[in-house]
Order: C-alpha cells, then sequence, then structure tokens
C-alpha cells in the first residue's frame, strides 16, 4: 500500500523523487572492486528476498542534489538573521582541515599511542573552552546544545545526590526560556519551575526569591537573555540560588556576545554548555552535526559525563609532548553518547580559535552586538521593540501594527522570503507577542544590514498599503506557502509502498 | 579582523545612530570587576599557518589509509563514493540550517523525506525520524518511547549482553533520573532464552543486535511473539550494511529499529559526527523524538516537504516534549541518503557480499593458525571473535610496531570473561593481500 499525499488534483512535482529518477535495472558500476576472495556460501535462509532502494546512474543522482541545493537558502546564498542559532560565516578551511586523512581515516578505539594528534587537540580544544568561559574543565562528548544541557542538568543533580541531598527535585527556569531547557529537566526527572520576567524582560527577582529554597537543584539560565538583553540583576539571580544551596547553570547559546566580555565562570555559574555550531561557527548541515561541550567548576569536575583526554604522563621536556589518553571523571554522570563526541566539530572549533585568537575572538561579540544594536535603532521607529535598551548579539521586535489588523510574523516573515533574506525566529522568545527574533552576527557588513532595514520598512508599509501581498507570500521561493495542517493531517512519512509482515514470527 | 567585514568607517557610523562613543560601552551593563576579562588562547594565525599546525596533528595519529584495519566494534571503515563528499560541500546544504521555513529549504526537507523512505525500506519499518546523535543515544530514546507507550505502568528494561556495550552504557546514562531498571546485561553470560524467562507485566522493552556486537547472527525466532505476549516492545539494533543482504528486522517482528549509521557514506573521523538512526510502526510514529518530515502541497498546488507533528518537539511542549532533542545529525543524513541513492539497490547488496565473504575468508585462515581459534557455529557477518593464546593488548601492540596493521577490538576491556578474545572486521576495503598479511602477521606474533 503506498502512501501519498491526497489532494483534489494531481500536485505538480517539481523535483521528482529520488525513487522517480532512474530505470530498473540501472546501476553505478564503477564504485567496488571484484571480490578477490573465495566466495563462502550464503546464508539464504537469513537473506531478505527484496531491496527497495533507487536504481539510478551517478549523474542522476548527482543532478538530483544540485537541484534539491539549489531550493535552499543557506549562509552562504544570502542573510539568515535567524535568532539564537547565529548564522555566521562558516571558514572554508575549516572543512579542509576536518577532512585531512589524518582525522578523517581514525578509528575512535584505536590504541591512545596510535591518537596522539587527536587527542592532543581535543585536550588542547577542552582547555580553552574552558579558558574562555572561565571554568576549570571541560567534556566534548555531547553531540549538540541539548545534549550539554542534558549533561550539565544530571552533573546538577549528581552533585546534590553526591552529597547525600535527595530534596531537591526542582529547576528553576525563565519563563523566556528555550525549549530545550524545560525538555532537558524533564528528561532528568526534575520538576520545572517557570520563574517570570518583569517588564524590562530581566528575571523578575520577587518571584524567584519566592520559589527558591533547599528544594531547588538549581536555576538554568541564558546570558544574555534569550530576548537578547544583559539581565541588569545577574549577579542577584546567582546569589539568590548559591545562597539556598542551588547550583546556576548558563545555557551557552548566546555566547557569541561574551566571547571577551564576560567570563561566566567569572560571574558565578557552576556548569555550562557551548554550542560549537553557534559561537564557533561549525557549519549548521540542515539540522546539525552540532556539538554542545559542558564546561563546569572545580566543584563539579568530577561529575562531568566521559571519558574526557587526559594527561596520562607529562612531557619529559621542553621539546617533548605528554602522552594523551582517555580518563573517566570519578564521579562521572556517565557515558552520553558512544565514542568520543563529534570529533569532526573539534577539529573545526579548533581552527576556528586558531584563526582568531584571542584578538579575533573579542572582536566577534563586540561587532556581533554592534550588528545588532545598529538593527535596532534603526527599526525602533518602524516596529515596536519590546526592550529598547542596549541590547546583545540579538534583538527582538513584535512583528505586528496596530494599524494593520490581521497582519502576523508569520506573514512579515514569509515576506522577506521574496527579498532573498530568510526569516528571523519567529514566535520566540513565548513572552514576547508576534516575535521576531534577529541575529545578524558580527559576519554582515553594513550595507547588508542597511538592506535589511530597508526591506522591512517596505515590508512596514506593504502591510498597511497591500496586506494581501504578505499573506499571500512567499512568491518567488521555489514552493509558495506549504500547508501544514494537511501535512500532520495525511501523515505521508515514506514514498516506498511498504510491506505488512505476516502475524508476529 | 579575520571574517569581520566592518571598517573603521562603518564602525563609526553605526555607534553615531546607536547613541555611544564606543564599542566597550555597549557592555556597560555587565559588572565591571567582570568586564572584558584576558582569554588565554594563542595570538591568531594565518590560514597557511592553521593549515599546517593542523597537518602536524594529523600527522601524529595513524589512519586507516596509511595503515591496514581491522578494527570495527561499532564504527567501520567502509569504502566513501566520491560523490558523497562533493554533494556535502555544497553549502546551499551545509550552511543551511533547521527547515523551520520550509518555502526555503525544499532541498533539506526533501532530502530527509528521501532519506526516511529509504530507512524505512531498509529496516522493514513504516516510518523514520531524520536523525539523532549516533546509535546509542537512538537506543536510548527508544527506551523512552517504551516508557511512554506503557503509560507509567511499565519500567522494566531486558537488554541482550551481546548488544553494543556503549550503547547500553549511555541508555542508562540517559535514564538514571527516571527510575527505569535495566537487566539483562550484568553478567555478560545470558543467553536468549535467559532473557525471555525475565519477561514479565513490567516489562517496556526488550533489547537485542542484528548482527550482535560480536558480529553474529542470533536466530530470533519467536522472539517478537514472546516479547508481544508479555505485552513489551521488541526493540533491534541494527547494522545498515547488513541490511543489504539480511531479513530486515521488521521480518523479525522488531517495534522499534536502531542503530549506527556511519556506514553508509560517514567517515571514521574518531568517532564523530555519527549518525543515529530511528525507525518505527505507523501505530507509534506520534511517540517518536525528534524531526520527522512529511509531504503536503503548497499553495501552488506543487508538492512540498515540511517538518510535521511539531507538538511532540521541545519548542513547543517544552517540558512535556517527548525529548529535548534540537539539531540533530541532519548532513550526515544526507550523506547516508546520498549513499544509498548511489550504491542503489545493487551496490548495497554488493558491499554485504563482499564484507560477508572477506570476513569469512579471513576467519577461515585465522582459523587454521596454531595458537588461535575462531568459532563458526553461528552464522557471522563482517566480523567475528579470535581467541588468541596472549592478551589482546600485547597482539595489537605487536601489530602495529612490526607490521604497521591496526588490530581487532579487545574484548576484555568490556567483557572480563572475554580475556584474550579480539574482535575483528573485515570490508570490502580490505584487499586480499592486507588480510593476507594480516594472517601472516598474527601467525609470528602468536610465538
Amino acid at each position: 500500500m503506498e502512501a501519498r499525499i491526497e489532494t483534489k488534483t494531481q500536485p505538480t512535482v517539481i523535483e521528482p523523487l529520488i525513487y522517480d529518477l532512474g530505470a530498473p535495472g540501472r546501476r553505478v558500476s564503477t564504485l567496488l572492486t571484484a571480490c578477490d576472495v573465495p566466495e563462502s556460501s550464503l546464508p539464504t535462509e537469513l537473506m531478505r528476498d527484496d531491496l527497495d532502494l533507487p536504481e539510478v546512474s551517478e549523474m542522476d543522482v548527482m543532478r538530483h542534489y544540485v537541484r534539491l541545493s539549489s531550493m535552499n537558502h543557506a549562509i552562504d546564498k544570502g542573510f539568515y538573521p535567524l535568532g539564537s542559532c547565529t548564522m555566521k560565516y562558516n571558514p572554508k578551511i575549516d572543512e579542509d582541515t576536518a577532512r585531512i586523512p589524518g582525522f578523517a581515516m581514525l578509528h575512535p578505539l584505536q590504541d591512545p599511542y596510535t591518537t596522539q594528534g587527536a587527542l592532543g587537540l581535543m585536550h588542547q580544544l577542552q582547555t580553552w573552552l574552558a579558558e574562555i568561559a572561565g571554568f576549570e574543565v571541560c567534556s566534548l562528548q555531547p553531540a549538540a546544545g541539548a545534549q550539554g544541557e542534558f549533561a550539565g542538568v544530571l552533573i546538577m543533580r549528581a552533585y546534590h545526590l553526591d552529597r547525600g541531598d535527595t530534596k531537591r527535585t526542582r529547576i528553576l527556569i525563565p519563563n523566556s526560556a528555550h525549549g530545550t531547557n524545560p525538555a532537558t529537566s524533564s528528561m532528568a526527572g526534575l520538576k520545572v519551575v517557570e520563574i517570570p520576567s518583569n517588564a524590562d524582560g530581566d528575571v523578575d527577582l520577587d518571584a524567584l526569591r519566592q520559589e527558591v529554597d533547599d528544594t531547588v537543584v538549581g536555576m538554568m539560565i541564558t546570558v544574555p537573555s534569550t530576548l537578547g538583553v544583559f539581565d541588569e540583576h545577574i549577579e542577584d539571580i546567582i546569589q539568590i540560588v548559591h545562597d539556598a544551596g542551588g547550583l546556576m547553570y548558563m545555557d551557552g547559546a548566546n555566547m557569541n556576545a561574551m566571547l571577551g566580555v564576560a567570563k561566566p565562570g567569572e560571574l558565578g555559574f557552576d556548569v555550562m554548555h557551548y554550542n560549537l555550531h553557534k559561537t564557533f561557527s561549525t557549519p549548521h548541515g540542515g539540522g546539525g552535526p552540532g556539538s554542545g561541550p559542558c564546561a563546569v567548576n572545580e566543584k563539579l569536575v568530577g561529575f562531568l559525563p566521559g571519558p574526557i583526554v587526559g594527561i596520562i604522563e607529562p612531557a619529559k621536556g621542553e621539546n617533548d609532548a605528554p602522552l594523551y589518553g582517555w580518563v573517566m571523571p570519578p564521579r562521572s554522570i556517565g557515558r552520553l553518547k558512544a565514542f568520543h563526541g563529534n570529533f569532526g566539530m573539534h577539529v573545526r572549533a579548533y581552527t576556528y580559535i586558531c584563526l582568531h585568537g584571542a584578538e579575533g575572538l573579542n572582536a566577534i561579540s563586540r561587532h556581533a552586538v554592534l550588528n545588532a544594536n545598529y538593527l535596532r535603532v534603526e527599526l525602533a521607529d518602524t516596529y515596536r521593540v519590546p526592550y529598547n535598551r542596549i541590547c546583545g548579539h540579538e534583538v527582538v521586535l513584535e512583528g505586528h501594527f496596530p494599524d494593520a489588523p490581521g497582519i502576523h510574523a508569520l506573514d512579515i516573515s514569509k515576506r522577506l522570503m521574496d527579498f532573498g533574506i530568510h526569516p528571523p525566529t519567529n514566535y520566540f522568545p513565548l513572552i514576547v507577542p508576534e516575535a521576531l527574533l534577529i541575529e545578524p552576527t558580527e559576519s554582515e557588513s553594513k550595507e547588508t544590514l542597511d538592506h535589511f532595514i530597508a526591506v522591512m520598512k517596505t515590508i512596514a508599509a506593504e502591510a498597511r498599503a497591500n496586506p494581501d501581498l504578505l499573506h499571500s507570500a512567499p512568491h518567488v521561493t521555489p514552493v509558495g506557502r506549504v500547508d501544514e495542517v494537511l501535512a500532520a493531517k495525511q501523515l505521508v512519512l515514506c514514498c516506498r509502498p511498504l510491506r505488512e509482515w505476516s502475524a508476529t514470527p | 579582523m579575520t571574517y569581520i567585514p566592518h571598517t573603521d568607517a562603518d564602525r563609526e557610523a553605526m555607534l553615531a545612530k546607536i547613541g555611544v562613543d564606543s564599542l566597550d560601552r555597549l557592555f556597560d551593563t555587565i559588572p565591571a570587576e567582570h568586564r572584558f576579562p584576558v582569554l588565554d588562547v594563542p595570538r591568531p594565525m594565518s590560514e597557511m599557518e592553521v593549515r599546517w599546525e593542523l597537518e602536524a596533528l594529523a600527522n601524529a595519529n595513524a589512519a586507516a589509509h596509511e595503515f591496514p584495519m581491522f578494527l570495527g566494534a561499532g564504527a567501520y571503515n567502509h569504502y566513501i563514493p566520491s560523490i558523497v563528499n562533493h554533494i556535502l560541500l555544497r553549502s546551499e546544504f551545509y550552511t543551511a540550517y533547521t527547515p523551520y521555513q520550509p518555502e526555503m529549504s525544499q532541498g533539506t526537507l526533501q532530502a530527509i523525506f528521501e532519506w526516511q523512505s529509504m530507512l524505512s525500506v531498509l529496516t522493514g519499518m513504516d516510518a523514520a525520524n531524520a536523525s539523532h546523535y549516533d546509535g546509542a543515544t537512538s537506543l536510548a530514546e527508544a527506551v523512552t518511547m517504551a516508557i511512554a507507550q506503557g503509560r507509567g505502568k511499565r519500567h522494566k528494561v531486558i537488554v541482550s549482553p551481546n548488544v553494543h556495550p556503549q550503547y547500553r552504557a549511555v541508555a542508562r546514562t540517559y535514564h538514571q533520573g527516571t527510575g527505569t531498571k535495566f537487566v539483562g546485561d550484568k553478567s555478560g553470560q545470558a543467553t536468549l532464552e535467559d532473557l525471555t524467562d525475565m519477561l514479565d507485566e513490567g516489562t517496556a522493552l526488550f533489547v537485542v543486535q542484528y548482527p550482535n556486537f560480536f558480529g553474529q547472527i542470533e536466530d530470533f525466532n519467536g522472539l517478537a511473539r514472546k516479547v508481544h505476549d508479555a505485552g513489551a516492545l521488541l526493540c533491534i539494533v541494527v547494522d545498515p550494511i547488513a541490511l543489504g543482504l539480511l531479513k530486515s528486522p521488521g521480518e523479525l517482528g522488531a517495534d522499534i529499529v536502531v542503530g549506527e549509521g556511519q556506514s553508509l557514506g560517514i567517515p571514521l573521523s574518531f568517532g564523530g559526527p555519527y549518525l543515529g538512526f530511528f525507525a518505527t510502526k505507523n501505530e507509534f510514529v506520534r511517540k517518536i523524538a525528534g524531526r520527522i518530515v512529511g509531504e503536503t502541497v503548497d499553495a501552488r498546488g506543487c508538492k512540498a516537504y515540511v517538518m510535521t507533528l511539531r507538538p511532540r518537539e521541545q519548542d513547543i511542549r517544552r517540558e512535556k516534549a517527548s525529548s529535548n532533542i534540537c539539531t540533530n545529525q541532519g548532513l550526515m543524513a544526507l550523506a547516508a541518503s546520498i549513499y544509498l541513492a548511489v550504491m542503489g539497490k545493487h551496490g548495497l547488496r554488493r558491499v554485504a557480499e563482499l564484507c560477508y565473504h572477506k570476513a569469512h575468508y579471513a576467519a577461515q585462515r585465522i582459523a587454521d593458525l596454531p595458537g588461535y581459534g575462531v568459532q563458526m557455529k553461528l552464522p557471522f557477518f563482517k566480523e567475528f571473535i579470535v581467541t588468541c593464546s596472549r592478551p589482546v593488548s600485547e597482539i595489537n601492540a605487536m601489530l602495529f610496531e612490526d607490521h604497521h596493521i591496526i588490530g581487532g577490538y579487545d574484548l576484555s576491556k568490556d567483557y572480563p570473561d572475554r580475556a584474550g578474545q579480539m574482535l575483528v572486521a573485515v570490508t570490502e576495503t580490505n584487499p586480499r593481500a592486507e588480510i593476507d598479511d594480516f594472517v601472516r602477521a598474527l601467525s609470528l606474533v602468536a610465538m
């Protein structure tokens, strides 16, 4: 039974599915060697009788994916101000270094004697990431920000249990937080307590004081906040939670505003995670792979997920290198994924830090914050800016107008596409109505920003003069506005006829 | 400075508009005593210097492009067709992000939909998601799904000791806060019968691997019926290359199929980035974690693709989400799709056959060596256990120092009563001459 989307008329196909290209019997015959060993008899009773994969030529495949690629917007094509994602330029040298065969062809389970270059790289990256944020030790194992958060929350929980304190089962999270924060906390078996924000977009300190007690594991907070502003009272927040015996976790998604600006460890945070695919420009890949290293202060070092890279034998002399190897932290929360983390992203982040050095890293945050504030002041008389003060590396606007009812953030976003610009993050943070979260990053020039400002003003004018233009947008993209309701209703997740297996074997 | 395009004139003009007189003034909110710390990292390097530096680090490794490799245990040296990398390096794919705006992301979305389809076919399931971080975390998510399916009444997971040790460890790490009990793999000795004897009304999930961690193809006849009779779900961890030859886990009665997709066009890369895959039956689709892409139409009547069933995900359901996963392994799923497309129906079967024949050839030749044993009673694929007469670490050291060969995995690291047992992997990338050299080297180090 073949699953197919059902509509009144046959939908036009822009690019056929890979299965619909090719022909029966077509194959790519050039890839594999002939069998050079005596053949054993195959276990026919264990073998499948069908293998429904495409039958295409290499050129069919190449053209298909080239055409698919042309339907994507990407950083390398144009402005991509997706708030909280840090869509900065991805240096091409990073792609080269990650692919050096001495890295790409290295097996994770090889004896450490044979992988000292990789271990040395990871150890150095661990050290740099800890240093940049003011922490003691960093684990590179988490595969993405959400996994880094999970590590951090498990570490906080384990720390209290290790002290014999079993009362702490609640975790405090601002209502502006990214969805991964509460989702992560639930996965760790903790009860999420939401702390409201005040009119300035800062954590409501009175509400915080009310909720904080000795049943609290700690607090998760993003700096600068997801609203794009540096909380005026960050030290007070940390003090309040610490005084109650809780720990402070920093969601490092917004570190692009913090490099050389402040070290979370020095501010008083106990643990944080990085998003290498944001701050350190490892490419986003259409949805990953990312990397979410977790860094901790001295009292939490023993709990890190492992193994991590350690020095097994110190260097014998000045011109010698130490012997690196794997170390499991003594009270580790455990292994979070197989092997060692997304090493290919470690190589890219290492390359990025080498290119930038301290002065380059300092320049990143200063220019990211410069760009966001420039957009803020230039758009503030066209769009409502709920927190109109000096912001961090991103700024949130409201995508609606009192005199253009029926126009929503969604419509503005879709219309932006007609100008070759990827929309900002929509409807996040949840506490801002019709939120448009704009993060330009430091990569963008003043010309790009001025163009964006002009386009946003044009769209604001269109919202009043010609709202249908926004409602029917986008017009120039490969597909028009897609029907998300139909997708969920008909739920076609596979394009092949599916076997229905006979009664349970 | 590096990739920042601003000139002095730009900065001046922008600061004037903002109304501050220097970049530093943008950070007045940061407490003064913590503002502008020194970063103790080296001075910047040019691209040329960076290249030399990274090449020196890479040269300090002994990798599979220069050393014959017989090491597997969950990560494999398979041939990656050239076309894969050429497509992955198209920056329209790798510098895009999550397809939140489908109208600008049809390339990514259709590629994921095709991946989901190919994976469903391969595994014999109805639906698959966009990816997890790796095989181990896919298994952890399978446990989560089974617990949810059990509606809070089932907290036990029976897991075979023949499942990858790191996967079992990761599943436990993920569930340390949920009260889930993992049984069956403590001693390392439990047979399939021992494990099915543990089934009861508190069991949420039964987990086996196919082929198992040791490369053996266990007999799962009747297993699904026993698991389902107890009201539990069956999860099979599978190697995707094996599926070019063997019956799909769907045919064996699996409810959830997970595994590692690294073998499908993804380099070894010292352990990551890899590709967790997750496929299941229609009845469980609404409990899948992570991104799923569905087919739909657009306002112009064109076929289009979009992320669907979004209310399961963290950005919408928050603390009630099925998982916290956000960024997954999107580009690796693309790599695997390209691999499966270009290998196709005939090629994947051919890769599997080559692995089968070469592993069997190697196993037979090693079994014939004095001082070594290979148990060949159970059918096996791509990997097999060699019983050695000295510790595996010693053998591997000599293989490397004297013969420049990277030997198999020392099973005593994870299974205390498998001292002296080496897990050897042979793939289509090991020419006969290399296998013969390996056999000769083993015979020399046995003395």
